[in-house]
């Protein structure tokens, strides 16, 4: 009885850190943001080709990388953020993806081909994209909201959202002072530092997730936000329009890759390919309502998408924005110091 | 982030202390001659070790070494000098970090101060109107103690993190508290977003533990004591002080180390309800850990936390040795 109870603790104990192992049938463990998918379409893509999908989520990027590096061959398709892949593909951590099993992949927007974060193609095809933009509130904002400047602007003090998202909040800063995003300059984020600390009187909250809400139900005049939030909220209240300011902003893409350690890569690349169809995009897009690299759903849409310049922005607009690359983790420590003033300016 | 990957000696090290404990459960055994009560206290005992003293270990090696697993001092010089890792840096980079205006970091130091004044604030508060709730709960003549103590038990079933956002609802600009205001021709106040809000979602999370203790002890005290007091002369306040007073003050110090310790560490109300305009500790050792994703300096910040929450403990069971406020020491 006193060795069987131990043998159980033992037992116990190291359950708590086995990683559950695959089974023998055709599957592809997918690692996404949470509600980032139309969930149905694994559904028919099961239902297509009997590969199921058994899908997993994470919250930031920090975290999926974690798990990646942590959990060989657990995950089969992930979907990362731009700058992450940069790093990613120099930690070895993704592999190529052998585009000739991805013949969908043909429907990327050409803009979209060979970008900064993976120059060759040959790691990523992109899911979805975006920029980062002002929502505002037309019954409080009379001006046109074509700048940065106007989260300076007195007149709005205390009706101000800011992101409480470090890489954002001090992009968007550099960008008004006509910097890079990506500046490695101190001076240059001292600069952009010291502007934020100004502008903290006139800020209401710094936060993400909730501030759509809080703009659907009048809280405050400007908020800075990503597109697809800007939609959702617009959608909840049509008094809210969302631009892009003339000094530039980021624009992002969050692209499908598979782990270096994958177990069942031609199932992911079946699955990427599923994904790239256009009605399959379609549905995505539709679901998520971030901007589409699909040229083919795109021409599916119509005008309903073409029209829309928040979903849709013009080539000048894109042209004005800027992608954000990966901050090794040397340089992280200036931004994060920095942000930590911000955030605790009085 | 890839000082997740702790080095093989590290695997061993925690091996190591789970055979000593082990060990140690088996002598525990043999002592006992056998099948007591260890055996059912071995599931918790388990539990403990996965996830209290594992996680502990865990927080102190990162707290002394870098990124590359090597024993150093430098997360601790972090707190004291938050601006440390980016003047180091900035040197590497050939710049003079004092010329462009950057000097010692007081960002940690600060956080912790203001996280104790609020703690203290929220202390003070809690006490303020506990210790009255308490009083009137276990009065015995007052027939309605019962549901008031169902009323104050109800709120906890529910998640702190969904009451917290609940409060939002209420406290918005055209939240129900507003609409209320301008419908008595108050007008509308900006009642989120400021520290007083912070401190209102701290002290309606932690009233109870406060209010429990101090029932606890009132509830358990002989009435016949303040009978007699009052018997022999004592008017109703000189009874409260003479005899009601010293006789619930376990309760009272038990229920100020609830309310203290979880209100030192808060996190999540002030991002919520201050709108994420001034830190407090928790928030900071979250984004430390998340944000900056600085896994090392974020155990440095956590380990100064735990130490004051030891400390205080400390000082619990100096006043109360018993436990007799009912404290979960």
């Amino acid at each position: 009885m006193k060795k069987l109870s131990l043998v159980l603790a033992l037992v116990l104990c190291c359950s708590v850190f086995m990683v559950p192992c695959a089974s023998a049938e055709e599957v592809v463990n997918v690692y996404n943001w949470y509600d980032y998918m139309d969930e149905s379409v694994f559904e028919m893509f099961t239902a297509e080709t009997g590969i199921k999908v058994n899908t997993m989520y994470f919250t930031t990027n920090e975290d999926m990388m974690v798990q990646v590096r942590v959990s060989p061959g657990a995950y089969d398709l992930v979907f990362p953020s731009d700058y992450c892949v940069e790093r990613m593909i120099s930690e070895g951590l993704i592999a190529e993806i052998n585009m000739e099993n991805v013949p969908n992949a043909k429907y990327t927007s050409e803009w979209l081909l060979n970008p900064d974060y993976d120059p060759e193609n040959k790691y990523s095809v992109p899911f979805m994209w975006g920029t980062v933009g002002i929502l505002y509130n037309t019954t409080m904002v009379d001006e046109p909201v074509d700048s940065w400047g106007i989260l300076w602007d007195e007149k709005y003090a205390g009706n101000i959202f800011m992101m409480d998202s470090l890489r954002d909040t001090m992009g968007i800063t550099l960008k008004y002072l006509g910097y890079s995003m990506n500046t490695r300059d101190p001076m240059q984020l001292k600069e952009a530092t010291d502007l934020l600390i100004a502008q903290k009187p006139l800020v209401k909250a710094y936060g993400v997730d909730e501030i759509k809400d809080k703009m659907i139900n009048n809280e405050a005049a400007l908020a800075v936000m990503w597109s697809g939030d800007a939609l959702y909220a617009m959608e909840g209240n049509e008094n809210l329009a969302y631009a892009v300011p003339k000094e530039g902003s980021n624009i992002w893409v969050d692209p499908m890759v598979i782990p270096a350690t994958a177990k069942n890569k031609e199932n992911a690349e079946k699955l990427i390919d599923f994904l790239c169809r256009p009605e399959i995009a379609r549905m995505n897009c539709e679901y998520i309502w971030y901007s589409s690299p699909n040229s083919g759903a795109i021409e599916l849409m119509g005008e309903e998408y073409t029209e829309n310049k928040t979903i849709n922005p013009d080539a000048d607009v894109v042209e004005r924005c800027e992608w954000f690359h990966d901050i090794p983790d040397n340089f992280l420590t200036v931004y994060n110091a920095l942000w930590s003033q911000v955030k605790n300016a009085k | 982030m890839n000082n997740l990957q702790i080095p093989a000696w590290g695997v061993w090290a925690m091996l190591g202390g789970l055979g000593v404990f082990i060990g140690l459960l088996i002598l525990y055994f043999k002592q006992n001659h056998g099948l007591k009560r260890p055996i059912f206290a071995s599931p918790y005992t388990l539990w403990m070790i996965a996830f209290t003293v594992l996680p502990c270990i865990l927080i102190g090696y990162y707290a002394f070494t870098d990124a590359n697993g090597k024993f150093t001092l430098d997360n601790f010089k972090n707190f004291w000098d938050s601006n440390y890792d980016m003047n180091k840096e900035l040197i590497a980079m050939g710049f003079n970090p004092e010329d462009m205006g950057f000097s010692r970091g007081t960002v940690n130091v600060d956080t912790l101060v203001y996280s104790l004044w609020m703690a203290f604030l929220c202390t003070v508060i809690c006490l303020l109107l506990g210790y009255p709730t308490a009083h009137i709960m276990a009065d015995r003549e007052f027939k309605l103690g019962a549901t008031l103590v169902i009323l104050f038990v109800i709120p906890m079933w529910m998640n702190f993190l969904l009451r917290t956002i609940a409060w939002m609802s209420l406290l918005e600009d055209n939240g129900l508290i507003n609409n209320l205001l301008e419908w008595l021709g108050i007008g509308r106040r900006q009642l989120m977003y400021n520290t007083e809000a912070v401190l209102l979602g701290m002290v309606y999370n932690y009233l109870p533990f406060m209010v429990f203790p101090i029932y606890n002890v009132l509830n358990k005290m002989d009435y016949k004591l303040s009978e007699a007091a009052m018997d022999l002369g004592c008017n109703k306040w000189k009874t409260f002080y003479k005899v009601t007073l010293p006789l619930s003050l376990p309760g009272v110090v038990s229920g100020i180390t609830m309310v203290f310790m979880p209100a030192v560490t808060t996190f999540f109300i002030p991002r919520m309800l201050g709108g994420g305009n001034t830190e407090m500790f928790g928030d900071l050792i979250e984004r430390t850990f998340l944000t900056a994703n600085n896994w090392n300096v974020g155990s440095a910040l956590s380990m100064i936390m735990m130490v004051l929450i030891l400390l205080s403990l400390g000082l619990l069971r100096k006043v109360d040795p018993e436990g007799e406020g009912g404290g979960m020491v």
